[in-house]
């Protein structure tokens, strides 16, 4: 595999470059005390300098000494927003006096490239992928987004308290396809990135950057950049062996600690909405005062609302128990069944987003020490 | 004045309140038009002095009890009523006057009235619910306009309402609005309140205030434990904040009870 360096400096030149290719480039900003993802249009809008602290609800930007422009971990937001979008039109439908007229929605949709999508990203992406882009129940708005969109993944090189990938083999080296790879290195005087490109598409927008030789020395710093981020997460409070998962949920539906999780659990839904994987969505049907006009909306949905499970009589999952019980048990066991991986990537953002704390890699853990009682 | 022929019959009643939800139908403007097209405003007496005689098919009850009178005349409003729906904290929980339920209500008279013995009041404001039943409750202070028409809209065209009971959160995480208790240290209500306004004020920056009353399924306790542990909040802020519009919906007015014996075991 071809490799190059970018200098930092050049930064923007690959922003430019997506930009001039007719992509809109989203990537990491800082907004209301955090690092989101949005449109950007410079390099000056990317998060440099500023990295994040994490643990159990618990999300504070931190001020970095190194001018990193990816030293942050996974944050408040997923590329998920821009894939399968939190609301959005389905069918018009209006009503004449002798017919009713049923109009799909369509939208303009845009080519997208992302600017920083980290391993676990791309595994939740691909898991998206899995849900979306099949056969049996395609959504063709996320298809459509998906298939002309541009990825430039990067390698983590640091990791959040609440990161444990290594823990579910998501990263945080760059495993899976992508357009372009990148990893970032900061070392004495020097600050580039490596990269090497993954697609044809990829290939185009090197050819248009100022890019020097890599050697040997580069690939050793970034190397040893990336294994900082694993030492991090195997000598962190998250580390953990998740071959057994699905069988440990098969046989603790009665766990006593699904009792204990549910006195804590506000079924506020944060987590299933911060998660780069969780793909339900519902329908909301609405007509207008005339009842001539009637529109169908989708939007996010979670397992942790009442109406989510209500059929004739009222919801099945009538109490936290049973909603927290399935949100887990789907993530980390049925997913497999139903989709051939794990629906957890490690990324943490359920553990930093819950508003109370609760830890799935603890939940994992208190299930394995009651089964032993 | 429009033809209202065959068209169903509307009427807005009005308790113990501050009118704020009737503004809210009035604020409707354009839709205003259109609703007039579609149903009888019947009865609406703060926006018309027409007084047509009932049954009406749908009645909007704003305000809480809080008199004798009050009692008799919302059992006379259920009975010309073919669907009652109630708007806002008042009339679905008791509003902010339901902080009468946990104090004296005759010291009240008697510290803010130079003649209390005029005043003829209940010792407690209630919900309409507790009075008589009730078809359809929209929450909030004041409710959201939107969900009004909504709920008209489907009340005419014999639709569910699309009025989902969750959190506040999940309009935040909607909006992609980042979490002000996690990113802020910021106390917020949000994870135990029904979704309806928006997530208005944590898009400002600012906790939820719980104007639209509880969520579904709601675990004030975990909150609340939270809120004391974590952000440091003290006993006063913890029950200010169960007692405001919402003070007597049952999970807010269990938990700030609670909170309170608390102190005494300390």
């Amino acid at each position: 595999m071809q490799y190059s360096v970018l200098l930092a400096t050049d930064l923007d030149r690959l922003i430019q470059a997506l930009r001039a290719e007719g992509y809109q480039v989203m990537g990491p900003t800082l907004r209301d005390q955090a690092i989101i993802y949005d449109e950007i249009h410079s390099v000056a809008e990317l998060p440099k300098g500023w990295g994040d602290e994490q643990e159990k609800a618990h999300y504070r930007l931190k001020q970095r000494e190194d001018g990193a422009y990816f030293g942050y971990a996974a944050g408040p937001h997923s590329w998920k927003k821009f894939l399968q979008r939190p609301r959005r039109p389905v069918w018009r439908a209006q009503k004449s006096e002798d017919s009713l007229q049923i109009v799909a929605a369509v939208e303009t949709v845009p080519a997208m490239a992302f600017l920083g999508v980290r391993s676990c990203e791309l595994h939740a992406i691909a898991t998206q992928d899995r849900v979306f882009t099949g056969d049996q129940y395609r959504n063709d708005s996320y298809s459509e987004r998906r298939a002309k969109l541009f990825i430039v993944a990067v390698n983590c090189t640091t990791a959040a308290a609440t990161c444990f990938c290594t823990s579910m083999h998501t990263g945080p080296q760059v495993t899976l396809p992508c357009d372009l790879e990148m990893t970032e290195v900061i070392d004495d005087a020097e600050h580039f990135f490596l990269l090497r490109s993954g697609s044809a598409g990829g290939e185009r927008i090197l050819q248009q950057l100022p890019l020097h030789a890599a050697a040997q020395r580069h690939h050793v710093l970034a190397q040893s950049a990336v294994s900082n981020a694993v030492r991090q997460m195997e000598q962190g409070p998250r580390n953990f062996d998740s071959s057994d998962l699905q069988a440990l949920l098969y046989r603790n539906y009665d766990s006593v600690s699904w009792d204990q999780v549910a006195d804590r659990c506000l079924s506020c839904a944060n987590c299933t909405m911060a998660c780069p994987t969780c793909f339900c969505s519902t329908v909301e049907d609405t007509t207008d005062l005339s009842g001539d006009h009637a529109e169908r909306w989708e939007r996010w949905d979670s397992c942790f609302t009442g109406d989510f499970s209500y059929i004739s009589g009222g919801a099945v999952r009538a109490d936290t128990r049973s909603r927290y019980r399935q949100w887990m048990t789907h993530k980390l066991a049925t997913w497999y069944d139903q989709f051939g991986s794990s629906g957890c990537v490690g990324c943490g953002r359920c553990i930093a987003w819950c508003p109370v704390g609760i830890d799935i890699t603890e939940e994992v853990q208190s299930i394995r020490e009651a089964e032993k009682r | 004045m429009s033809n209202t022929q065959g068209k169903p019959k509307l009427a807005v009643w009005k308790f113990a309140s501050c009118d704020g939800c009737q503004l809210s139908l009035l604020d409707c403007e354009d839709e205003l038009l259109q609703l007039a097209d579609s149903i009888d405003i019947a009865y609406f007496m703060e926006a018309s002095s027409r007084q047509v005689e009932g049954p009406y098919d749908l009645s909007l009850v704003e305000g809480s009890i809080t008199t004798a009178d009050d009692e008799r005349r919302i059992r006379a409003v259920r009975d010309q009523s073919r669907a009652l729906v109630t708007i806002g904290a008042c009339a679905t929980a008791g509003g902010i006057q339901a902080l009468r339920n946990f104090a004296d209500v005759e010291e009240f008279t008697a510290v803010v009235y130079a003649h209390p013995e005029y005043i003829a009041t209940l010792k407690t404001s209630t919900a309409i619910s507790a009075h008589v039943p009730v078809d359809f409750e929209l929450q909030g202070c004041p409710v959201n306009k939107r969900q009004l028409l909504e709920v008209i809209s489907a009340f005419l065209h014999r639709r569910p309402p699309q009025v989902p009971p969750h959190s506040v959160c999940i309009e935040c995480k909607l909006r992609g609005n980042v979490c002000v208790w996690v990113a802020h240290g910021t106390p917020c209500l949000g994870p135990v309140t029904h979704a309806g306004c928006g997530a208005i004020c944590p898009s400002y920056n600012r906790g939820c205030y719980g104007c639209y009353g509880p969520k579904e399924n709601p675990n004030t306790a975990s909150l609340c434990h939270w809120w004391r542990e974590e952000l440091g909040a003290d006993q006063a802020t913890l029950i200010e904040n169960l007692r405001n519009f919402n003070a007597a919906a049952p999970p807010f007015e269990r938990e700030s009870r609670r909170q309170e014996q608390r102190d005494g075991e300390e």
